[in-house]
């Protein structure tokens, strides 16, 4: 059973607090308690919001107490084992890397890391990312597991606006925007794909404790798939983490 | 249609209670910064607790009503007037088609809503009418109101029962310094006992770099064991974060879901209208309280604001013997 610290944060949530560091363990026990939490039908739960290496449980007061539900999650985690977890499955998600509208920083981060731009491609379609969380804007995700080998520092000075859907690299971390926004990231690609979209019945694509795997397109196959996502008809390819790619 | 924006005022928007589920998406639950005043104005105009509400800021909108409707204006005083003749805050007043709502000044707090009798015809989105601006997501097309919009409402009424009972004593009262109730943490052990006592004793100023995202305060530094960094975790409304350089910031509607700074305590329920009706100047000491408190006081409000929906709109009389029982089954534990 994981070491878990419950802590307050305010009158109507609390933090449930797995440790202190960025881990796909901890991470992995992170989204075991909330599928567990969710299917555990304890009354008051109101949401859940599960990060890094904690989860938010915001609760009505007037339905459990503070004292109540911890005892009452102390008995989830107990139990956690127990509970069927469905294994992770991985979003594919196509790009369009390279070049001066879709990837202006390619080349940048192929000659910072001593490789060919198709040397990049290669290692940075090459792994399933874990999605940790996330946040910061809706559908921006926050994801692990890049190779060393494409670390790059972020712009000196961001870039006032970055379309949505750019994949970019800043530090170790690498992602894709949802929404336009300015920032730092060094843009290597864009995916036609929309990961947030209000107009869809599920506006956000990924979820946290999902995976990632980005797969190179070229110019065409990028322009059917923004047609069909601007339609609303394209489905990303998802498939249970473990099974062989084509 | 039902309204005409004439004049935005500084800053109008339309929300509801905010738009719960979707954090863990990254989508910020938005919604008014005083909910308390939105439930009263809701109760007095004869709307669920929770229907959307036009959330104003400092200098109030100029609104021309197109049709009927019974509205009420609650939270701070920033001076209502109907065809330039001054009308009640914290009262529900008949609207005819033609007349001009204005607000003449800021007097008291910051922010006032408008509550609309049978609501605002705007789609929900993710289940709330909120708006969250920064992503555009939600209320009035995402955004905050312009001159020209043009408003609908769903059920306007020309009346209500009981018009001139609608109405009750105004509950925003500025102070010279306002004791704000706190829970310590959730990273309270990441600050010396020196920090915490300088947190809890010190009189915090608000700057004037406050939003609907936060409330940057002035004052004494508060001191760290080891820096005001963490691994991003969530943040409840009036979370109060201190980052490194030691002064706090409030966490308000629009705040991220997810932050990488020192979280030292955290706003209760019963408090979030003072926090909400902060402005550049207001002077804040905080004030250390406990769980069984901060529950106690929160249900003390929804009680006071149940008796006042059922002084205005009494529920039908039902068969008494049978109502005991069912209330009996829900009180089991």
């Amino acid at each position: 059973m994981p070491n878990v610290r419950f802590l307050l944060t305010g009158d109507t949530s609390l933090s449930a607090e797995f440790g202190n560091e960025i881990s796909e363990e901890i991470n992995a026990q992170i989204r075991a308690f909330t599928i567990a939490l969710e299917k555990s039908g304890i009354a008051g739960i109101v949401e859940l919001v599960p990060t890094y290496r904690s989860c938010m449980i915001h609760y009505d007061p007037g339905v459990v107490t503070y004292a109540a539900l911890t005892k009452q999650l102390e008995g989830v985690l107990a139990r956690l084992d127990s509970v069927a977890i469905p294994p992770s499955d991985v979003l594919e998600v196509p790009v369009l890397y390279g070049g001066e509208e879709m990837g202006p920083d390619l080349a940048f981060v192929a000659e910072h890391a001593g490789l060919s731009e198709r040397e990049v491609i290669d290692i940075h379609t090459s792994t399933e990312y874990l999605i940790y969380m996330l946040g910061f804007t809706p559908g921006f995700t926050y994801l692990g597991g890049m190779s060393d080998k494409l670390e790059t520092p972020r712009l000196k000075q961001p870039r006032v606006k970055i379309p949505a859907g750019s994949v970019g690299i800043a530090g170790k971390q690498t992602g894709v925007y949802p929404i336009d926004s300015p920032g730092g990231w060094q843009l290597i690609g864009r995916t036609p794909v929309k990961m947030y979209d209000p107009k869809r019945e599920t506006p956000i694509l990924p979820k946290a404790g999902q995976y990632i795997k980005f797969r190179a397109i070229d110019r065409a196959e990028y322009d059917e798939i923004a047609a069909a996502a601007e339609a609303g008809s394209y489905v990303c390819r998802t498939y249970p983490r473990g099974e062989a790619t084509k | 249609m039902s309204i005409t924006v004439l004049n935005p005022g500084l800053l109008t928007s339309v929300q509801d209670a905010g738009r719960i589920g979707y954090q863990q998406f990254g989508v910020s639950v938005s919604g008014v910064m005083d909910p308390r005043a939105m439930k009263v104005a809701n109760i007095l105009v004869g709307n669920e607790d929770n229907e959307a509400v036009l959330e104003c800021t400092m200098m109030g909108p100029q609104l021309r009503f197109d049709v009927d409707n019974i509205i009420a204006i609650t939270g701070g005083d920033l001076g209502p007037t109907l065809d330039g003749q001054p009308v009640a805050n914290y009262a529900a007043l008949a609207v005819r088609a033609g007349q001009t709502l204005r607000f003449a000044a800021l007097r008291s707090g910051c922010r006032a809503y408008i509550a609309f009798a049978g609501g605002l015809d705007i789609p929900p989105v993710m289940g709330s009418r909120s708006t969250y601006m920064k992503a555009k997501i939600g209320g009035f097309e995402g955004r905050k109101l312009q001159k020209g919009d043009v408003l609908g409402f769903r059920a306007p009424k020309a009346d209500l029962p009981n018009l001139d009972q609608r109405r009750t004593a105004p509950e925003f009262a500025p102070q010279q310094e306002y004791a704000v109730r706190v829970l310590m943490g959730p990273q309270d052990d990441l600050f010396t006992p020196a920090g915490i006592q300088t947190f809890l004793s010190e009189t915090y100023v608000v700057t004037n770099e406050f939003d609907r995202m936060g409330c940057r305060m002035e004052g004494a530094v508060i001191e760290h064991v080891n820096g005001g960094d963490i691994i991003s975790d969530g943040i409840a409304f009036g979370a109060i974060q201190v980052p490194t350089a030691g002064k706090p910031i409030i966490m308000l509607a629009d705040r991220q879901t997810t932050g990488g700074y020192t979280k030292i305590a955290n706003v209760i329920t019963a408090d979030f209208r003072i926090i909400g009706q902060l402005k550049g100047g207001d002077r804040v000491r905080f004030v250390k309280t406990d769980i069984e408190t901060a529950r106690a006081e929160l249900l003390a409000e929804r009680d006071a604001l149940r008796k006042l929906r059922e002084a205005l709109d009494p529920a039908p009389k039902s068969e008494p013997k049978k109502e005991r029982g069912f209330f009996k089954n829900l009180f089991k534990k």
